[in-house]
């Protein structure tokens, strides 16, 4: 049986790992390829980098970090930040990211994910999606959870799917930074309607967080920064906990 | 030396890294006769199965491959393309092992692509001899090769139960990405290059 994910997500800048808290405020917290690995060794089953600061200049340090995470690590990355272009992804598969995850560029340009999933196949391909709780609505929001746009999450996420998206990387940025627990009524809502995997992000703060996003979320990964960073959940005792619980999760 | 066949296919990069973890000697090559000197062969993959066919047979590597005498490796898409043939837009492959390629059927809960860590079970092969029966293995793939009896080395279940290793002769392939499924994959790949 397929195994649920647990990711860590390291945010990255200048080559550094920060973690902001509800997208302000940003702590370092270390060498991107160093925090990787010990991840990868703790028993992670996946990374995602995301460079939060990605401009034009800054391209070759990330496609030097990704070289270096591919070189080092040998469980599936996926690099986010700054990806606009078929050139862009392109520049991350050649440096060995295993997949890309867009996020703005999408919602200015939905046909991006066409394009991408055509030409680099859909497992290449993630959709990241910050959206905020407003009423009965989840209104999508670009740049890092600074700007509302007119999309709803429900619909562009079916539309992103139905365009090739290979997995959906939900944010609430409702619950994100809480340590409250994920969203997981709009997390299954997602995953009943959609094919493709969901990942939760946003809310983890307890063990029991992850059982509930994979049970009652119906996430099929679970990803989490500060967490991880700052040893509040270390992965080889929530692996254990979740599989004593009763969830399929890969231990060694 | 190990020729890792470089064409239009996703991500070869990476099995050139997991080879230099290895500390092995590795290059990746388009070139027949490197090919063909090669110790050892990995054909990885990801991607269409009909453009990458397509591809192939333009670079005259469909035959080259078939021909190849030393042990190969195909992986992912590359297991899939020396199947017999694949329901993905279908796909004349290269017919190294009698095996259709079907699609996932995605009914019920199940998502395509299965995406993620998943058990490789009934081990059968000098491939798994540093493995056991449940490791986990990374796949991503929409598309399965059926059991068969005279080929399949390795099985997974996802929906379907399905060949997620095969083996004829000196052609080995694998559904899932060795260079990708950390220490369970890097044991497969130290006994391939034991072979």
């Amino acid at each position: 049986m397929l195994a649920k994910r647990i990711v860590p997500c390291l945010d990255v800048k200048d080559g550094r790992t920060v973690k902001g808290v509800n997208f302000v405020d940003l702590i370092d917290a270390g060498d991107p390829v160093e925090l990787g690995k010990v991840y990868s060794d703790q028993g992670a089953d996946e990374l995602v980098f995301l460079d939060i600061t990605a401009t034009h200049e800054e391209r070759k340090t990330v496609k030097e970090m990704v070289r270096r995470v591919a070189a080092n690590i040998n469980i599936p990355f996926t690099i986010g930040g700054g990806i606009g272009s078929i050139k862009d992804a392109a520049e991350m598969l050649d440096n060995g990211a295993d997949k890309v995850s867009v996020n703005s560029a999408a919602v200015k340009n939905p046909q991006l994910v066409e394009n991408l999933a055509r030409e680099f196949g859909s497992q290449f391909v993630v959709v990241a999606i910050d959206a905020k709780n407003v009423g009965e609505d989840w209104i999508v929001h670009v740049s890092g959870g600074r700007k509302p746009t007119d999309r709803f999450l429900f619909e562009w996420a079916q539309l992103v799917a139905d365009m090739g998206a290979g997995e959906i990387l939900f944010t609430s940025m409702n619950h994100d930074g809480t340590k409250g627990g994920f969203a997981n009524d709009a997390l299954a809502k997602l995953s009943d309607m959609l094919p493709i995997p969901i990942i939760a992000s946003g809310g983890a703060g307890e063990m029991q967080h992850f059982k509930d996003t994979f049970v009652k979320g119906k996430a099929d990964a679970a990803l989490a920064a500060s967490v991880f960073h700052f040893h509040e959940i270390d992965i080889p005792d929530l692996k254990q906990y979740l599989h004593n619980e009763g969830i399929t999760v890969r231990l060694d | 030396m190990i020729a890792i066949i470089d064409y239009n296919a996703g991500n070869t990069r990476s099995v050139l890294f997991a080879m230099n973890r290895l500390n092995v000697d590795a290059v990746l090559t388009s070139d027949h006769s490197k090919i063909q000197s090669a110790d050892k062969v990995i054909f990885p993959g990801v991607g269409e199965a009909s453009t990458t066919m397509a591809f192939l047979q333009n670079q005259g590597l469909d035959q080259l491959i078939t021909s190849l005498r030393q042990p190969v490796l195909g992986i992912c898409l590359g297991l899939q393309l020396m199947c017999k043939h694949s329901e993905e837009n279908d796909t004349k492959c290269l017919g190294i092992f009698d095996v259709e390629v079907k699609r996932f059927s995605g009914e019920g809960d199940l998502k395509v692509p299965q995406m993620g860590w998943n058990q490789i079970m009934h081990l059968s092969s000098p491939l798994f001899a540093k493995n056991h029966d449940g490791d986990y293995a990374y796949f991503v793939h929409s598309y399965y090769a059926e059991l068969a009896d005279e080929y399949t080395i390795a099985q997974t279940t996802h929906g379907e139960t399905f060949s997620s290793a095969l083996h004829r002769d000196n052609f080995f392939a694998t559904q899932f990405h060795p260079e990708k499924s950390g220490n369970v994959g890097e044991n497969i790949l130290k006994s391939f290059l034991e072979l």
